[in-house]
């Protein structure tokens, strides 16, 4: 308890046993948390690395496929045929409570159900790269959007375990042990008040009698 | 109900349209404009924002800021011009945040 100055008393004794017993139950159920975010966690990362490597796989297929597509069209003509698109996204954001972490899941509709609705331009201009190019887009997507949903909980459950972590270090090694000082020091104290008050008793005492009896003059008389 | 933003040179993202995602091209060459039009999606009704890899080294500082949030989740994709490894990274960086160490990706490249 270097440097803190804690009043010897009982009053803070027993607020400080208190403080323990919350710092060790606290401790043991934040390493419970840690613990099993981490778990979680580790799932859903590989989860998130192996579709990060396929998402980024297919776009670049479908980058080709563009590349190949703009080689074979005018410039203005894609253009054009992208400006008005027959097909929306739309998506809808719930969260998911993991462990006191609020994760997203993603849900997506589209505004047809038609999915040849991508095509959103005359066939009769634009070459056949297009097509595919657009199709090789529209088969990432699905990945895509698992992708947003898995890289974004492991965002935010790597923050929280951060924090959790933190918080088991300090109580670990700075609230348990300073408070366990604390407590010491106190019951020390104590019992040294307790001791030399039982001295200054004994003390006391051998004095009355002395005063009464007159113990050292009887003493003197017979040596 | 909220949408899903592309953002990146048009090149990479044009196809995007298509799909039905909004798409908006910036030029990377002025990471001023880019940062604004960026968190001007970031505070309306965009769920998902998808960035080119190089346009995320430009705005990484900004989309910092949304990590911690539960919406946008800002995620990086390779553009046209390829893949520099920015998203992998991104996702070691998460293993690093939690575990202290990147104990699961450290040695494949």
């Amino acid at each position: 308890m270097a440097g803190t100055q804690v009043n010897p008393t009982r009053m803070e004794l027993t607020r400080l046993k208190k403080k323990l017993q919350t710092a060790v139950k606290g401790h043991r159920l934040l390493k419970d948390k840690r613990d099993e975010l981490i778990r979680e966690f580790l799932d859903l990362v590989r989860e998130n690395m192996e579709l990060r490597k396929s998402v980024e796989r297919k776009l670049g297929i479908a980058n080709k496929n563009f590349v190949m597509a703009k080689a074979s069209m005018s410039e203005e003509m894609i253009r054009t045929s992208m400006l008005t698109p027959r097909q929306e996204i739309y998506l809808e954001t719930k969260t998911k409570n993991v462990m006191s972490v609020d994760i997203p899941v993603f849900d997506y509709t589209t505004r047809t159900a038609d999915e040849n609705d991508i095509y959103a331009y005359g066939f009769a201009f634009t070459s056949g790269e297009l097509d595919n190019a657009v199709r090789s887009l529209s088969d990432a997507l699905p990945d895509m959007l698992k992708l947003a949903e898995t890289e974004k909980s492991c965002q935010l459950m790597a923050a929280e375990i951060e924090k959790t972590r933190r918080r088991v270090n300090a109580l670990e090694h700075v609230i348990i042990p300073e408070t366990k000082a604390g407590i010491k020091y106190i019951t020390m104290k104590l019992d040294e008040n307790e001791r030399s008050t039982q001295v200054r008793l004994m003390k006391v005492k051998d004095m009355m009698l002395n005063e009464a009896h007159h113990y050292d003059e009887r003493e003197l008389i017979n040596g | 109900m909220v949408k899903i933003a592309v953002m990146g040179d048009y090149d990479s993202i044009y196809g995007f349209a298509a799909l039905g995602l909004s798409t908006f091209p910036v030029d990377i060459k002025d990471p001023e404009k880019c940062g604004r039009i960026f968190r001007n999606l970031a505070e309306n009704d965009f769920g998902i924002i998808y960035m080119t890899e190089e346009l995320y080294a430009v705005l990484e500082s900004d989309a910092e800021k949304y990590r911690e949030r539960i919406t946008p989740a800002v995620i990086v994709i390779p553009g046209i011009r390829g893949n520099t490894g920015e998203g992998v990274l991104n996702v070691k960086k998460s293993v690093e945040q939690a575990v202290g160490s990147d104990i699961l990706f450290g040695d494949d490249k």
